[in-house]
């Protein structure tokens, strides 16, 4: 992989001047991937933050064909507009080599378009969809997902006098997406430049469906301040909240270990979702995420062939 | 030539014929074998085809409509619940001005489950800014599939051809195929203005379009669904010329010197002629007027045509649950009232979920006209036809 120096005197394709928050990690997220880019590219997107901000017609802020029509669907388009290039290719149509990404929030991946994120890994077609994952439904104003933490405070699992938010853990979408043995599956987060560049290369150098789950950070819905977004990534690694890790055709590599795990409530206490987690009574909730991160960080490590 | 083809096949074949660059289509009955067939189609190297297949009927159009945004000739069939499935994505499709045709085979809603064939489904999809062709038979079904490209490619507009379940999808009529160079002649090669996969040229398709351009943008579309009226004309007018067989937005039987008539879509027209002869040898002057083409609505055709006659029935095979009457009946006494056409018209629901109309009911319905036409008064305004009330 070229530096980020060198990456960053390259045509941005993903421009400026989109309206997405200050502090927003999706807009970063994008604009990694589009550095990464090594080949022609076509973007579809789902319905959610990214669409929205990027694209108020008549104004875009994508430098490559990139095409929206629905919520639950981007994984159905890119398919859609993947076979059109495989159909248009073999009549000559097409000449250039190009690749395919999809993007879709945690809303559109995890949840309302898993069905199709499903059929298209499962059909095998040869596109990258990236999740940017911000564990709740952003767009709309911060509700709940199923890729959620329990205990975070939602607008539609709020906490409350009788509530401490969110009841259920989130589920593990980037294990589903290895359950359908696709060439590559990655979990990142923006704060690794390096890694997610290199994650996005490799999954657009292989054969058939990839997959990365990207944890963004919030500032709107996880309550911080702007300036923190990058920092609150690399937290999350150093928290083993969100492993950084590659599955390549079934073989699992961790791609970060941080040299001192820290407690959850370094991220908890950052962030004014988690707030009312520390009152007095709700010591239990935090005990149980711990115990649900050190079961799955042991599991990764397992998974990756290494020691605690 | 003369081959003998169900509905199902009738389609398959002339998607075969159009070979378009991508299907990407989900099962349902009674649909299942215009798939079925056409895939076969494709295992054999019959056709150059990208066939998809999907996870359901959202993701089929949801990937039609990729695949038409990329460049690609696309085409795909469902029924019943797989175009409600769609219904969001049909606005998509149309809002976009993307050329796509759906091979529609009419079936009945759900709940109760039925697997039979009404118009319930089409019907809903009435607003969705689809060109809609219902066919009478399989013939009909064949041909329109083939002017669809066409018509769809030059209105930029998507196109849904419908057959009636069972009645025409799986009934063996004999119908009259064009050779296949002759099909891929007809609808040329399909050559989009700006595409997805024209890389050099990239444009962002699907851009959020707020209260300072959504409308223009909608009103572009209710243009291009106006001016597809002359193209659909034009198809037709080209297809007689190298086919030699006539369409146009209806079908009129007998129509020109009748005093009652019955307007009705799809497989009921060909009872309803076999009732007009014979009520034409007792000396009853009967007429038919068969819509072929519900969207666009040519209203002002319509009320022309039936400016003369002194009572009508309108046939239909779907109910709006309105408390008030069928959606054809809606739009032919809208048609005649706005063009100030005084005519006293009734309205029949028949046929859900595959119940059978005859010959004797539409007798019934017929003889019901008569006194209509003598009285000028509309008895009863919305009826039902063969139900157990």
């Amino acid at each position: 992989m070229a530096s980020l120096k060198e990456l960053s005197k390259k045509e941005e394709l993903f421009t400026g001047g989109h309206r997405l928050c200050a502090g927003c990690g999706a807009g970063i997220i994008a604009r990694q991937v589009m550095i990464a880019c090594e080949k022609p590219v076509v973007v579809a997107n789902a319905t959610g933050c990214l669409e929205v901000a990027s694209t108020i017609f008549p104004y875009t802020a994508w430098r490559v064909p990139w095409f929206h029509s629905a919520f639950e669907n981007a994984a159905a388009s890119i398919s859609g507009i993947e076979t059109a290039y495989n159909a248009l290719k073999k009549k000559g149509k097409v000449k250039e080599d190009i690749n395919f990404i999809a993007f879709g929030g945690d809303g559109g991946t995890y949840d309302i378009g898993l069905q199709a994120l499903s059929g298209a890994m499962e059909r095998g077609h040869r596109i990258l969809y990236i999740c940017y994952n911000n564990e709740a439904y952003m767009n709309t104003g911060v509700q709940r997902s199923s890729a959620t933490p329990k205990g975070a405070s939602t607008t539609t699992a709020p906490s409350g006098k009788k509530s401490t938010g969110k009841m259920q853990m989130r589920k593990d979408l980037s294990a589903i997406m290895v359950a359908h043995n696709i060439p590559y599956v990655a979990q990142t987060t923006l704060s690794f430049q390096n890694d997610l560049i290199s994650k996005v290369q490799k999954a657009l150098s292989v054969n058939g469906p990839s997959f990365m789950n990207i944890m963004q950070p919030c500032r709107l819905g996880w309550i911080y301040p702007p300036e923190d977004t990058v920092r609150m990534g690399r937290l999350a690694a150093d928290t083993c909240i969100w492993p950084i890790y590659e599955v390549t055709n079934g073989i699992y590599k961790l791609n970060y270990k941080p040299k001192e795990k820290k407690p959850i409530t370094e991220w908890l206490k950052t962030q004014g979702r988690f707030k009312h987690l520390f009152s007095v009574g709700n010591e239990d909730i935090i005990k149980q995420l711990q115990e649900e991160v050190d079961k799955n960080w042991e599991k990764i490590l397992s998974l990756c062939n290494e020691k605690a | 030539m003369k081959v003998a083809k169900t509905g199902n096949e009738a389609m398959a074949e002339a998607m075969r014929q159009i070979n378009p660059d991508v299907v990407a289509a989900y099962p349902i009955t009674p649909a299942t074998e215009i798939v079925m067939i056409f895939s076969q189609f494709v295992a054999d190297g019959l056709v150059d085809t990208e066939y998809v297949a999907v996870e359901s009927e959202h993701s089929a159009m949801s990937a039609c409509i990729g695949a038409s945004a990329a460049g690609a000739r696309v085409m795909t069939s469902t029924s019943s619940q797989g175009l409600a499935l769609m219904y969001e994505m049909l606005y998509i499709a149309a809002g976009l001005r993307l050329p796509i045709v759906i091979g529609e085979v009419n079936r009945a809603l759900s709940a109760p489950i039925n697997i039979h064939g009404d118009h319930s489904d089409t019907m809903g999809a009435r607003d969705s800014g689809w060109i809609q062709i219902f066919s009478e038979n399989s013939q009909e079904a064949y041909d329109s599939m083939i002017q669809a490209i066409l018509i769809s490619e030059r209105a930029k507009l998507p196109v849904m051809v419908t057959t009636d379940g069972f009645i025409i999808s799986h009934c063996l009529e004999v119908i009259d195929m064009i050779p296949d160079s002759d099909v891929k002649r007809f609808i040329g090669e399909y050559k989009p203005e700006r595409f997805l996969l024209d890389i050099k040229k990239p444009y962002t398709l699907g851009a959020i379009d707020l209260q300072d351009y959504y409308f223009e943008h909608k009103m572009q579309e209710a243009e291009a669904m106006k001016n597809s009226k002359k193209i659909i004309m034009d198809v037709a007018a080209e297809f007689n010329k190298s086919f030699g067989r006539e369409y146009g937005f209806f079908e009129k039987y007998k129509l020109d010197d009748a005093d009652i008539a019955i307007v009705c879509l799809g497989s009921a027209a060909g009872t309803t002629k076999v009732v007009v002869d014979e009520l034409r040898a007792k000396g009853i002057k009967a007429g038919l007027l068969k819509p072929r083409v519900f969207r666009p609505f040519p209203y002002k055709e319509i009320a022309s045509e039936l400016s003369k006659v002194k009572a009508i029935s309108v046939l239909d095979r779907s109910d709006t649950y309105s408390a008030y009457a069928g959606p054809v009946f809606t739009e032919i006494t809208s048609a005649l009232y706005s063009s100030n056409i005084q005519i006293p018209v009734n309205n029949y629901i028949y046929g859900l979920g595959g119940r059978d109309i005859g010959i004797a009911d539409i007798t019934k319905v017929f003889e019901e006209l008569v006194g209509i036409s003598k009285t000028k008064k509309v008895e009863r305004l919305i009826g039902y036809i063969g139900v157990r009330e």
